[in-house]
């Protein structure tokens, strides 16, 4: 299969009873690349997004991730849910233990590494998401913007190769957005590949390889961050950019 | 506690009007109950001369003291602290009750005889049978939720009979069919076997709903973010999902256990030897029925009450990781 690409999705349609919310959508992301999603709320991104690790069943077409195609195989799908990281807007930490443990919990049960060195690796990643002091205190205990840097090191200790982010800053105060989209753009400047759902317009602008925009259930344009943002070529976007870049 | 109001109301208990309707009641009651042949019309006997011959008014005099006694008891202790309001009811309560006990005459060296074997076979008996039952009740009833939500349409079937099965028997019941009925099928069981089973399908079925609902109390986003690190059913089920669901379920779970305590004195009747049994087989044999009875019903009270502080200390240490 394709060695170059991360994501490949063929002709993918998607229903909610009989409300369809992904309509033939086509995609395809590179290793190492950038993606911003953006788009009216209710459009499907969360959806599409979900997909790619399954937390969502598609109906039709096809998902390929890093080769694997994602069908009813549950072997195949814990391979992948493996090497693909998400992040979620309500950080979905784990309350009842340590940072710390929420960070080592992945690879000393899922990956069977020892219990030092999963604390090392964990130390690692909470180092490179700047709140190593805070590793023994629990997830209640933290600010949003550092839960949500605490959920991003999480998913980083199961070492994926692809990243999804499902509007991380969304549920922040404003003086937090801004560490975790440096904890991000960081990210994105060591090469992960990563897809990114998020209105933060500055950010897409900094990082992104391409911008996405979608509307009820489909891809409307997509482009470079250049181009999208200059010159919009849809209706539909201007609007969009219009009411978003407003304020 | 209840949110109380900040506007703070005058105490009850010193409203005029309500001791006035409690001085009035009380005097109605001693009025009605001739108190004159108590404790409390003995010492009297300075003021209304024999008890037994005073009549009338002998009954107003006492009548009159207990009522001003006890309205001045509870404007008193309407002025305490809340800690020393219930050290204070507490007490009075339970001395109430102890002289209502005392009344029946009961021979004292007779229970301090017969409480080493009380405590020793009885109360053994009466924590093993209730401990070993309620360990494979929370078994079942792990079972019993998850396949109640896993939308598998066997599981959900089976599992809603069997709840609906043993919570709809009466425990009684369940327990002559396992323990008479079963041996007609050539299936004999012990006495103590067949009350932990009793005990345990029945409290099981209880304890399902219990499980069902801690299970459910838990975010979906738990279930989403363990899925997507890649973490199996059984997994995110032991690790995630049960021990944050743990403080929904021990509140009940320890209702139930104390419940189980007392309900294991059911098995008495198939000739377990725990405190149930003792109390009836050593009172029988004296013809001393209360003072087994009234020994057996403190000790019982007892573990309760050691039970809830046990629960009590646990609901602590699990409100400690929500701390905001
Ligand atoms: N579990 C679900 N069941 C039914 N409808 C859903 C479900 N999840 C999302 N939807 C619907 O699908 C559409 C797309 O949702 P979503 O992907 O969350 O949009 P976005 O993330 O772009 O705001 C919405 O109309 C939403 O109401
Ligand atoms: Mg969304």
């Amino acid at each position: 299969m394709s060695g170059e690409n991360a994501i490949e999705v063929k002709n993918v349609s998607k229903w909610f009873g009989g409300f369809q919310v992904l309509h033939d959508v086509n995609l395809t992301v590179r290793k190492g690349e950038r993606i911003v999603v953006c788009g009216p709320s209710g459009s499907g991104k969360s959806t599409l997004i979900r997909c790619f690790n399954r937390l969502e069943a598609h109906q039709k077409g096809d998902i390929i991730i890093n080769g694997i195609s994602l069908h009813n195989r549950m072997r195949d799908i814990a391979e992948v849910r493996r090497n693909v990281g998400m992040v979620f807007q309500h950080f979905n930490l784990f309350p009842h233990i340590t940072v710390l443990m929420n960070c080592m919990a992945g690879p000393m049960w899922i990956k069977g590494v020892s219990k030092e060195e999963a604390r090392e690796r964990a130390m690692h990643y909470l180092e490179k998401v700047r709140i190593p002091e805070q590793a023994n205190k629990y997830p209640a205990q933290l600010s949003g913007g550092q839960q949500q840097r605490v959920a991003i090191a999480r998913s980083l200790s199961m070492q994926p190769t692809v990243m999804l982010f499902d509007e991380p800053t969304s549920a922040l105060d404003p003086e937090m957005v801004a560490e975790v989209l440096e904890t991000i753009t960081t990210l994105a400047h060591e090469g992960m590949t990563m897809v990114c759902v998020t209105h933060e317009m500055g950010f897409a602008r900094a990082v992104a390889d391409r911008v996405i925009f979608m509307d009820a259930g489909r891809i409307v344009e997509e482009g470079r961050p250049e181009d999208f943002f200059s010159n919009p070529r849809h209706e539909r976007t201007k609007l969009f950019l219009s009411q978003i870049l407003r304020h | 506690m209840l949110y109380i109001d900040t506007v703070e109301s005058e105490v009850l208990v010193h409203k005029p009007w309500f001791v006035g309707i409690i001085f009035a009641l009380v005097l109605a009651l001693s009025l009605m109950f001739n108190l004159t042949d108590t404790t409390l019309g003995e010492l009297m006997r300075p003021v209304i001369g024999d008890p037994q011959a005073s009549g009338l008014y002998g009954r107003f005099a006492t009548g009159l003291v207990l009522a001003v006694l006890f309205c001045l008891n509870i404007v008193l202790i309407g002025f305490a602290q809340f800690k020393v309001q219930v050290a204070v009811v507490w007490v009075e309560l339970l001395s109430l009750f102890l002289a209502f006990f005392n009344a029946f005459d009961l021979s004292l060296p007779f229970i301090w005889e017969k409480l080493p074997i009380l405590l020793s076979q009885g109360l053994f008996t009466t924590i093993y049978v209730a401990a070993v039952s309620i360990f494979f009740a929370c078994i079942l009833a792990v079972f019993g939720a998850v396949a109640k939500l896993s939308g598998n349409g066997f599981a959900f079937a089976i599992s809603s009979f069997y709840t609906s099965f043993f919570r709809g028997l009466p425990l009684l019941m369940q327990l002559y069919l396992i323990y008479l009925g079963l041996p007609q099928l050539g299936i004999v069981l012990d006495a103590v076997p067949s009350g932990v089973l009793a005990l345990s399908l029945c409290y099981g079925a209880y304890m399902t709903e219990i499980f069902r609902a801690g299970i459910q109390s838990i975010d979906r986003g738990q279930w989403e973010a363990s899925r997507s690190m890649g973490f199996g059913f059984g997994l995110t089920m032991r690790k995630i999902i049960l021990p944050q669901a743990l403080p929904v379920i021990i509140p009940p779970t320890g209702n139930n256990f104390i419940s189980m305590l007392k309900d294991s004195s059911l098995v008495s009747i198939v000739g377990v030897w725990e405190l149930m049994f003792l109390a009836r087989s050593l009172g029988q044999a004296t013809f001393k029925h209360m003072e087994m009875l009234i020994a057996v019903a403190f000790i019982y009270w007892i573990l309760s009450v050691c039970m809830e502080f046990v629960q009590a200390r646990i609901e602590r240490h699990y409100a400690r990781s929500k701390i905001r």
